[in-house]
């Protein structure tokens, strides 16, 4: 077995030990002084001249999560058994698996990190042509079957009415989505139950008699919707409708989130709550349009747990997808970044306009990959079909 | 106590715990830090508290987590009915200032699982279970109490911990915890057991059972394991179900396959399982367990 040869200067346990946890940060490990603190403190208490005692001591301590739990094995041994691995290469993977791992929410590490390590906004001109020439095959069948949409239900669907219309049925699914109450409860001047601990308090003032009653209740825990749009080409026709769609769901709070994507992830709920309904969606569509191309559903969606859902995302969301499913990345990426998204504990709703089509069925590799992590998933082609996602929302 | 002889005194009390189990819950005892145990239901994460229990002597109080869990229910609570008695009682006395102090004591405090496990003589096993259930409000009570072992009520004023607590965290991954909560824990990730394992903790639990028929039980439940499914068995479903065969009084797993596909009632959990392990299925794993 190959040791590490430390430098002379490092000559202590502690600095050793330190040289560790740095090793351990730059494969990002969230650590700090506390842990080595803590480590050294465990030396202790085990047998620090057997390797294996020091190694679990070391896991137990330093990792917090199942991803480092796993990985941390590869980890010590290149630090202190260099087993002929380049350094550069195993700071590697775990970034990567760090990339993945996007639940922690570290401000400023994590920008600075995303912007460098991040190539997705640079990579669509090397990667689009291969991704499209992979795609071909069913991007054939979405170009026929748009142009027949485009001949029925699009251009009803673009008048001024209809517009307001598909953002009236948003606002009312969103009514049925949020009504959703805490189990917690809180002082209130009305409710069900009193609060005996301020009712007992105030009665000492009336000799014991408990004169001035106070309630709780349990407050409202408004459910906070977060939309994505896939706005690539295939979705083209379907773009504005929906983003009216978008425009009705954030209007009437300051909660609901938006984004767009096609091969890349925008946040749209700022121009979105523009007044002027007509303005902020040609702007968006325009704006949509430009980028056209492909679909990355899985590393759009990759991107949005990375940046986006520490934020966003918790208990009480409601994800809400409107896509076709036709993904240019590999499915397996859009089910791992879909399980990652559910583990926030948040319910998906994957609205389809396919689906609405006779003898639809989710053969798509995206759209079957995606199923199972799915709370609902509905049609979503006329406003009728959404309208109709009324009750299935109020029940989830 | 060394973390190996942690090992082999929790193995005579009937747990088997991997090395990195061992060494973490000797580290928890050694550096008075909380344990979070991570892990797919069924592998003995509430168990691990359980024995510890048992093996220190001392008392296991137990919180189980659920959406909604707030300070009255996990901290403390005043007794409002003795409260209200005394001060009705206490009509003639005057002195405000006195009564408020009286019903605001120690004697009108009800104790709830958190505060009671800091206030005991002797240090007890807090047992936090489930705790991915319970919402993000309840993990940010949970940190002032795992990092410094006090409670703030405001009528009385701060509550020291009179002993350390031993404190188990069991998770299922339901949901992510929050990293101030993971940074104060030592972690481990609790695994199924493999096979020698499996058939140790088997044969602990039920001594009589004949030793090729253990054999077989174990590789089984190892290989069902590896199948597609919702609920994987866990190692009380395996014990469960070792009962049940030791009682319907099945000598080798090939010898009926009908009942033996009757008795998987209780590995498989979910008719979806149910409906995924047909007959033939079952049979191929019987015939690849069974030497």
């Amino acid at each position: 077995m190959k040791a590490t040869q430390f430098p002379a200067s490092a000559s202590g346990v502690t600095e050793r030990v330190t040289g560790f946890m740095a090793h351990l940060r730059d494969n990002g490990l969230p650590l700090g002084v506390a842990e080595t603190t803590k480590t050294l403190q465990s030396f202790q208490h085990i047998d620090i001249t057997d390797q294996h005692q020091v190694r679990l001591a070391f896991k137990v301590i330093c990792t917090g999560h199942h991803d480092s739990y796993s990985q941390f094995d590869d980890l010590f041994d290149s630090y202190w058994f260099n087993h002929g691995r380049e350094r550069s290469a195993i700071a590697q993977t775990p970034n990567q698996s760090r990339q993945n791992n996007h639940s922690r929410f570290q401000p400023g590490v994590d920008s600075t990190r995303s912007s460098s390590d991040d190539g997705e906004a640079e990579q669509p001109d090397g990667d689009s042509s291969d991704s499209e020439a992979s795609a071909s095959g069913e991007g054939r069948l979405i170009a026929s079957k748009t142009t027949n949409i485009e001949k029925t239900d699009f251009r009803e669907l673009m008048t001024p009415e209809s517009l307001q219309q598909a953002e009236a049925v948003a606002l009312k699914l969103a009514r049925a989505i949020r009504d959703k109450r805490s189990r917690r409860q809180r002082a209130a001047v009305r409710g069900a139950k009193l609060d005996l601990r301020k009712t007992i308090r105030a009665s000492i003032s009336h000799g014991g008699v408990p004169f001035d009653l106070y309630r709780r209740n349990k407050p409202d825990r408004p459910v906070k919707i977060v939309a994505l749009l896939d706005v690539s080409g295939s979705m083209t026709v379907y773009a504005r409708v929906f983003l009216s769609f978008l425009k009705g769901l954030i209007t009437h709070d300051t909660q609901t989130d938006a984004y767009l994507f096609h091969t890349s992830l925008v946040r749209i709920s700022d121009a979105l709550r523009d007044h002027d309904t007509f303005r902020a969606i040609n702007r968006l569509s325009l704006m949509a349009q430009g980028f056209g191309g492909g679909t990355k559903i899985g590393s759009n969606i990759k991107t949005f747990n990375q940046q986006y859902a520490a934020r966003t995302v918790n208990g009480r969301s409601v994800v809400i997808i409107l896509s076709d499913g036709y993904d240019t990345d590999p499915p397996e990426l859009m089910a791992c970044e879909l399980k990652k998204l559910k583990k926030r504990n948040c319910r998906i709703i994957w609205l389809n306009p396919l689906k609405g089509w006779k003898d639809y069925a989710p053969v798509a590799r995206g759209m079957a990959a995606a199923l199972p992590h799915l709370n609902h998933f509905a049609a979503a082609n006329t406003l009728e079909s959404l309208a109709a996602l009324e009750p299935h929302l109020k029940r989830l | 106590m060394s973390w190996k002889s942690l090992q082999a005194t929790l193995a005579d009390n009937g747990y088997i715990a991997s090395d990195e189990l061992a060494m973490a819950v000797h580290l928890s005892v050694s550096l008075q830090r909380p344990l979070l145990l991570e892990g797919a239901a069924g592998v003995g994460k509430t168990e691990v508290a359980k024995k510890l229990a048992a093996l220190n002597g001392t008392k296991l109080i137990r919180l189980q987590c659920y959406e909604g869990l707030d300070a009255s229910t996990t901290i403390y609570e005043w007794n409002y009915q003795k409260q209200l008695l005394s001060v009705q009682a206490g009509k003639g006395d005057a002195d405000t200032e006195r009564l408020e102090q009286r019903i605001f004591s120690d004697q009108y405090l009800l104790k709830r699982p958190l505060l009671e496990a800091i206030t005991q003589d002797k240090p007890p096993v807090l047992l936090i279970d489930e705790i991915d259930r319970a919402d993000e409000e309840f993990e940010a009570y949970l940190l002032e109490i795992l990092s410094d072992f006090q409670v703030s009520i405001p009528e009385i004023g701060t509550i020291t911990a009179t002993s350390y607590p031993l404190v188990v965290l069991t998770s299922n991954g339901s949901r992510d915890l929050s990293d101030a909560l993971r940074r104060r824990c030592l972690y481990t990730y609790v695994e199924y057991p493999d096979a020698k394992t499996e058939l140790a903790i088997l044969q602990r639990h039920l001594p009589d059972i004949d030793a090729s028929l253990a054999e077989q039980i174990v590789s089984f439940v190892q290989l069902l394991r590896k199948e597609e499914l919702e609920k994987k068995p866990g190692v009380a479903e395996m014990l469960d179900w070792t009962a049940a065969i030791a009682g319907l009084g099945i000598a080798k797993l090939s010898d009926n396959p009908v009942e033996l596909q009757a008795t998987l009632v209780c590995l498989l959990k979910t008719q979806a399982d149910h409906y995924n392990i047909p007959r033939e299925i079952t049979e191929r794993l019987v015939g690849q367990a069974v030497p």
